[in-house]
């Protein structure tokens, strides 16, 4: 196969802004397979759903027959077990069924809800921040100066590293995170890389510190609940509390990042939409929906396989082939969604894949869903005057995760904040 | 029927649903999504708007949810006439008439039959009488079952170890209750799940500190000089003092208002097609009777056309969705109502969910997980095919064995899974009772081919 290939064309970063002509060309070939001992790109809405539900398939990259060039690096390094999202049952079950525990319901139903202000109150922050920026030039990027801090201070808050700590912590995940760059990941010599693999083992180095003093003295945050064990499963090892600590940081960041960049884009494309934010905030809530299956920030699962042959519309998927499930081309199939390349918060039965679906759906949704909600939300009523200054925007070279790597905004102001 | 008929009907036509409960409330509300503008009628013999159910025996027994706040959520306005308080008592068919208690008539050009199921009674009527004897079907049940339970009675009785008696049970002991739960088959959820998958349900019980009795029958509750119940005796000859005694036994379909009706109306529920028509005595059906809920029985392709009755919620939405469509379409344009049976229940911590019919299967095998680790989901074999799944706490595979039954797939299930354990490798018997042994626990029942076929009579167990 040539360069042309469809499944090429997509992963080519020149086909970043726009891949949704590429994937509807997809779907029309259910199952792609174009090279040999290449992937098999799955497309279609109720195919993929299918195969999230299936227990023939496995996210174990030990069972690739071929684990070579993957699309979407795994957050551990070379010293931690794999974190759940990289494990088949009973062993994914049970270390998930513990972070839950620390989590969400029944143990911790308001773990999350209960970061509501505390939410706000960082993008207020952030917000403030951007007033004087806006003052100076009226430009910002939303990306280096509000989506990019904003996750990473929440999972800080999440698992309960002290304010004092926060700037380091960030730092290290900076690192981290440009290490994740497809452009330099494959090059172990490459500057990036030594300074991630460094950063890697400070930020695992400082954890295991703070997950020590959490075990002596809990406190009411989640690395203490991951070490005490509340429920039957008892306490993951500290080994495995650090690999569910660094998988939530890194699978919840850049994710979180692309669905608030996205999201404002979207919005600014189709005003009305923003302008009916600013008005009403519980709109927030489909305007994040719809924004997960028009713009989902993961586009694609890059890494699962089957334990057996299957067939799929009569393709035959062997054992330990790569299948690419195309998330993002799911969510505009027009067999599932009427219109689907219209942005339309209002559309009625959304279930769409943005967080994927079966056992290993997005473990952090809740807190996602809310940190968009809160961000965009708020975007939409402090801003005075948002423009995009570059459509389309710069992007990240990912097609797995993708999104803009800046959004330039002119704004006429920042809005004081509200109160209540 | 021509389309200027439906045209007029969807204008001006007068649509009367019997039964306020889920599926009539679902079905109205679709009626209006599509369209029809006429008028509508609202029959239903509680007092109460709409109300959802599952959370009488759980969150409501725990004080978690008011038994007054568990309305169903509206989906749109549906500018009804309702009579509440009021039940149905007669059928017309003829006169297209329905006769209320408070002997008022209503005039209909199309009638849906959502009158659902009641609770079954305890069968000696002096016995039930007693004061802490209890079912538990409705909000007036569940509030004041919940108001006994809050008063710390020193034991509670419950008969019968179906899902609702189960999850009974596990409420009272999350409250710190003492309880003893009678059975008479060898184990909980025995008719709905098999003796494999009961023997499971039987170590939630007895890990969650319930006094697990099976293989016996009561056959006495005893009250004391002023009324109150303070004992059963059991089949085995031992005697439990209580003061609170639930009866769980299962539902009785509300039919007998349409006995001598003309309409394919019994124990078993009342008979209809795929598309939601009652079938009268004669096996011919009707078009302007619609059925939807706990009380249809219809023909099902994928159970070899066999009538079931589902008592199932996600049931009685679906099939009121596609009656309410049907009632006001043009032959052409109707849909069947094809649901695979699913159902669900919580009990003990764990969540259990069943697709298909479990109590048509033969054999079980367990594909993912362990039984030993009560975490796992069992595939039920009938003939070769697979025909259900059951899950605990493994509900997200679920959808997977919903295309099995759905393509009719062989059985055994050859394939490996990600849980695959070397216990699964080989189907054992599912162990159900005998199916035409009367027993309170399925949830769904299959009632044979015939739409007035009347051989075969529910009776209530009886000690």
């Amino acid at each position: 196969m040539t360069d042309s290939s469809l499944l090429r064309r997509i992963t080519d970063p020149a086909s970043r802004a726009d891949p949704y002509p590429l994937y509807e060309e997809l779907r029309r070939t259910p199952v792609l397979h174009e090279e040999e001992g290449g992937a098999y790109a799955v497309s279609r809405y109720h195919d993929i759903l299918a195969l999230l539900h299936d227990p023939r398939i496995s996210s174990d990259d030990r069972r690739l027959a071929d684990r070579g060039d993957d699309e979407l690096p795994g957050p551990e390094g070379t010293v931690l077990p794999p974190s759940f999202i990289r494990l088949d049952p009973p062993e994914h079950d049970r270390l998930r069924r513990i972070a839950n525990s620390a989590f969400g319901p029944p143990h911790r139903p308001h773990r999350i809800d209960g970061m509501r202000g505390e939410l706000a109150g960082i993008v207020g922050e952030l917000l403030d921040g951007l007033a004087s920026a806006a003052a100076g030039g009226g430009e910002i990027d939303l990306v280096d100066e509000f989506a990019y801090p904003f996750p990473v201070t929440v999972i800080c808050r999440l698992l309960g590293v002290p304010r004092e700590d926060e700037p380091r912590f960030r730092g290290w995940v900076d690192v981290i995170v440009a290490g994740l760059d497809p452009e330099t990941r494959h090059d172990p010599a490459a500057p990036a890389q030594r300074a991630a693999r460094q950063a890697r083992v400070q930020l695992g180095m400082y954890l295991a510190g703070l997950v020590e003093e959490r075990s002596r003295e809990p406190r009411d945050d989640m690395l203490s609940d991951l070490v005490a064990g509340r429920g039957p499963d008892g306490a993951m090892s500290t080994m495995e509390v650090l690999s569910t600590a660094v998988l939530l940081l890194i699978a919840g960041h850049e994710t979180t990042v692309n669905l608030i960049t996205n999201g404002m884009l979207t919005l600014l494309r189709h005003p009305e939409h923003l302008e009916r934010l600013r008005e009403d905030a519980a709109y927030g809530v489909p305007v994040v929906e719809e924004l997960l299956r028009y713009e989902p920030p993961v586009q694609l699962l890059p890494s699962r396989t089957c334990i057996t042959d299957i067939e799929v519309h009569g393709v035959t998927i062997p054992e330990g082939a790569r299948i690419w499930l195309m998330l993002a081309a799911g969510n505009r199939d027009p067999e599932r969604f009427a219109d689907p390349g219209r942005f339309d918060p209002d559309r009625p039965d959304n279930e769409h894949l943005g967080f994927g679906s079966g056992v290993h759906i997005c473990f952090g949704a809740p807190l996602a869903r809310l940190e968009a909600q809160i961000a965009l939300t708020e975007l939409a009523r402090r801003l005075d005057g948002p423009r995009l200054l570059q459509d389309p925007p710069p992007y990240r070279l990912s097609p797995v995760l993708r999104g803009p790597r800046h959004l330039p905004l002119g704004v006429d102001g920042v809005r004081p904040r509200q109160d209540g | 029927m021509h389309e200027p008929y439906h045209e007029w009907l969807r204008r001006e036509g007068r649509i009367v649903v019997v039964g306020a409960s889920l599926a009539g409330l679902r079905a109205a509300e679709t009626l209006r999504a599509e369209g029809f503008a006429g008028s509508l009628t609202m029959i239903g013999d509680e007092p109460h708007p709409p109300y959802d159910r599952p959370p009488l025996s759980k969150a409501v027994l725990l004080g978690r949810a008011a038994p007054d706040r568990t309305e169903l959520p509206r989906r749109r306005e549906i500018d009804a006439d309702w009579r509440l308080g009021v039940a149905a008592i007669g059928l017309d068919l003829a006169g297209r008439r329905v006769r209320l208690a408070d002997g008022g008539e209503v005039p209909y050009d199309r009638l849906l039959i959502a009158t659902g199921v009641r609770a079954r009674p305890w069968p000696d009527e002096d016995e039930a009488r007693l004061d802490g004897v209890f079912v538990l079907r409705t909000r007036g049940d569940a509030v004041r079952l919940h108001r006994r339970l809050k008063a710390s009675p020193r034991r509670v009785f419950v008969i019968g170890a179906g899902f609702t008696g189960s999850e009974i049970a596990s409420a009272c002991r999350q409250q710190g209750l003492a309880v003893t739960v009678a059975e008479r088959a060898d184990a909980p959820l025995v008719g709905a799940l098999g003796s494999v998958v009961g023997a499971v349900a039987a170590d939630l019980h007895r890990e969650g500190g319930v006094d697990l009795r099976t293989n016996v029958q009561v056959t006495a509750l005893e009250g004391d000089r002023v009324g109150r119940v303070r004992a059963a005796h059991l089949s085995d000859g031992s005697v439990v003092e209580t003061d609170v005694v639930v009866v769980a036994l299962g539902a009785v379909r509300n039919t007998e208002w349409l006995a001598g009706s003309g309409l394919a109306a019994g124990p078993r529920g009342v008979a209809c097609d795929a598309g939601c028509r009652a079938f009268d005595v004669r096996g011919i059906v009707t078009d302007d009777v619609f059925v939807a809920g706990d009380v249809a029985r219809s023909p099902h392709p994928l159970f070899g056309y066999q009538f079931l009755s589902l008592e199932h919620w996600g049931n009685a939405v679906a099939q009121a969705e596609v009656a309410a469509h049907n009632m006001i379409s043009g032959s052409s344009d109707r849909r069947p109502h094809l649901w695979v049976p699913a159902f669900w229940s919580s009990q003990f911590g764990v969540n259990i969910k069943s697709i298909g019919v479990p109590s048509m299967g033969t054999e079980i095998m367990i594909t993912q997980g362990s039984l030993a680790e009560r975490r796992f989901v069992g595939v039920y074999g009938h003939q070769g095919r697979v025909i259900a799944a059951v899950s605990f706490d493994n509900t997200r595979w679920l959808d997977f064995y919903q295309r099995l039954i759905e393509t009719g797939a062989p059985f055994p299930v050859e394939f490996t899974t990600v849980d695959r354990r070397p216990e699964g490798r080989r189907p054992v018997p599912a162990a159900f009772p005998d199916p035409s042994l009367p027993t309170h626990g399925p949830t769904v029942t299959v009632s044979g081919y015939a739409p007035s076929d009347r051989r075969l009579v529910f009776t209530p167990a009886r000690p």
